[in-house]
């Protein structure tokens, strides 16, 4: 025998990448929706205009800013990567296939729901970030931008079936990550159940901001 | 029965090919697939035509030979059976079954249904063995093994080599065997020795085939003919990490 594979070369390796930068992003979603429960104070935005220039002002969180950026950008290239090498694994397809007979719908979309993941995200980023945090808000704080971007219903629309397409990467990518951690069978179910608050109760969180500002508004 | 076969019909393996369309109506319900193959090459031999182009051995769901896409799925649409052990019972009365070559870069078509599945033999070849001469088999019990490791290893070892993991996977990934494989002898004391070698061989030689990455979608398990945990793909994954990692 003689061993010529490295972790970074071998096909497994470039998922244990996907898979350890997934689980760092399910991470930030957890900090991104808890700090956005201020939201829902009812203070009038007050707990949550001092929660954002805290951030800002943090050069603890600055920084880790950075890592958060490379953990999107190495997770989003190494996903393109792997789905092109797949694809070149089966050059001409069956003329009758029904995959949705061994598994199911998410775990098959993955590359997909990403890439309109990836779409969010740049709206997302234009909308509430790059306001917050260069361009200005234009007057309102930052609790009145939020309120007032969720006044439109196209974009609480938008918003809403982004959160359930993350739902759907979730579903699917959580307990993935840690099969290709090589999680022993023992520990399944309770990834399973762990799984519930990344692609459920999170994608709800969020998607809870836009109906409340709408029904505030309309109050 | 009256049946109506598409079967993908390639006279090399530059191709192209194409689904033919056979009407056959003197089919039993007790026929086996393949001997509904088997007829309707005596009909085609009979008339002069070239026939159909299939593998199969054993006929006992045992041998791993016997690779076929039935309708849309590897061995077809009853679960832990190979394709020889589907009964014409399953269809009904003028059903169309369409049958087609296991599909991947790596199992080139050879002609009609026959597929090239010699990159499971290269991968089997790279470290899917263990190299002391062990000489005849042993008493039973002496090498104390824990009751649950021997089950595992048992349930691995039962892979067939068939294939229908990377016909299934929508990535064409030969993971599931190449774990089966790693599992069952990594697991046992006489493959524990090169476990780590042997895991990284046949990793190695499973990506130079061109076998796609696993997307854990568990159609492999699923179509698995010997039903084979993907918890196998886990201890494949851990078994990696350990040599190189930890």
């Amino acid at each position: 025998m003689r061993p010529t594979v490295t972790v970074y070369g071998s096909s497994i390796g470039q998922k244990i990448i996907s898979a350890i930068t997934g689980l760092f992003l399910c991470l930030f979603l957890v900090v991104h929706v808890s700090g956005n429960l201020l939201l829902f104070k009812g203070d009038e935005g007050k707990a949550f205009n001092e929660y954002v220039i805290a951030n800002t002002n943090s050069l603890l969180i600055r920084s880790i800013e950075i890592v958060l950026f490379a953990g999107f950008l190495i997770h989003i290239f190494w996903g393109i990567r792997v789905w092109l090498f797949n694809r070149r694994a089966r050059p001409l397809d069956y003329v009758e296939n029904r995959p949705s007979e061994n598994s199911s719908l998410p775990s098959r979309i993955m590359f997909i729901t990403g890439m309109l993941v990836i779409l969010f995200l740049v709206v997302h980023l234009r909308t509430f970030w790059i306001a917050m945090r260069f361009t200005g808000t234009g007057g309102l704080s930052d609790y009145e931008l939020v309120q007032a971007t969720f006044q439109s219903p196209l974009y609480d629309s938008f918003y809403i079936v982004c959160m359930a397409i993350l739902a759907y990467h979730l579903r699917q990518g959580f307990q993935s990550a840690f099969q290709t951690l090589g999680l022993r069978p023992i520990w399944r179910r309770a990834i399973d159940w762990v799984a519930v608050i990344f692609w459920l109760i999170i994608p709800i969180g969020f998607a809870a901001m836009p109906v409340y500002f709408l029904i505030k508004g309309a109050s | 029965m009256h049946i109506t076969l598409r079967i993908w019909r390639q006279t090399n393996p530059a191709g192209p090919g194409r689904l033919v369309t056979y009407e056959l109506s003197d089919v039993t319900e007790d026929m086996s697939l393949l001997e509904v193959l088997d007829l309707l090459n005596l009909q085609l031999a009979r008339n002069g035509e070239e026939p159909i182009a299939f593998d199969s051995d054993c006929r006992e769901g045992i041998c791993g030979s016997c690779g076929l896409q039935i309708n849309g799925r590897p061995h077809g649409p009853l679960k832990g059976v190979a394709s020889c052990q589907i009964h014409m019972r399953t269809f009904k009365e003028n059903d169309t079954i369409t049958i087609e070559p296991f599909r991947a870069k790596a199992f080139p078509v050879v002609k009609d249904l026959v597929i090239d599945r010699t990159a499971f033999d290269r991968i089997i070849q790279a470290g899917g063995f263990i190299s002391v001469n062990t000489g005849g088999a042993p008493d039973a019990n002496a090498i104390p093994i824990p009751k649950n490791t021997v089950d595992a290893a048992f349930e691995a070892a039962a892979c067939i080599s068939c294939g229908a993991c990377v016909a299934a996977c929508k990535n064409a990934s030969a993971m599931l065997f190449v774990a089966a494989k790693v599992a069952h002898l990594g697991r046992l004391p006489q493959g524990e020795v090169e476990r780590k070698e042997r895991c990284l061989s046949m990793v190695a030689q499973m990506d130079a085939e061109k076998f796609g990455a696993c997307s854990n979608t568990y159609a492999c398990e699923a179509e698995c003919p010997k039903e084979i945990s993907v918890d196998n793909i886990a201890f494949l994954n851990r078994e990696l990490l350990r040599a190189k990692v930890f």
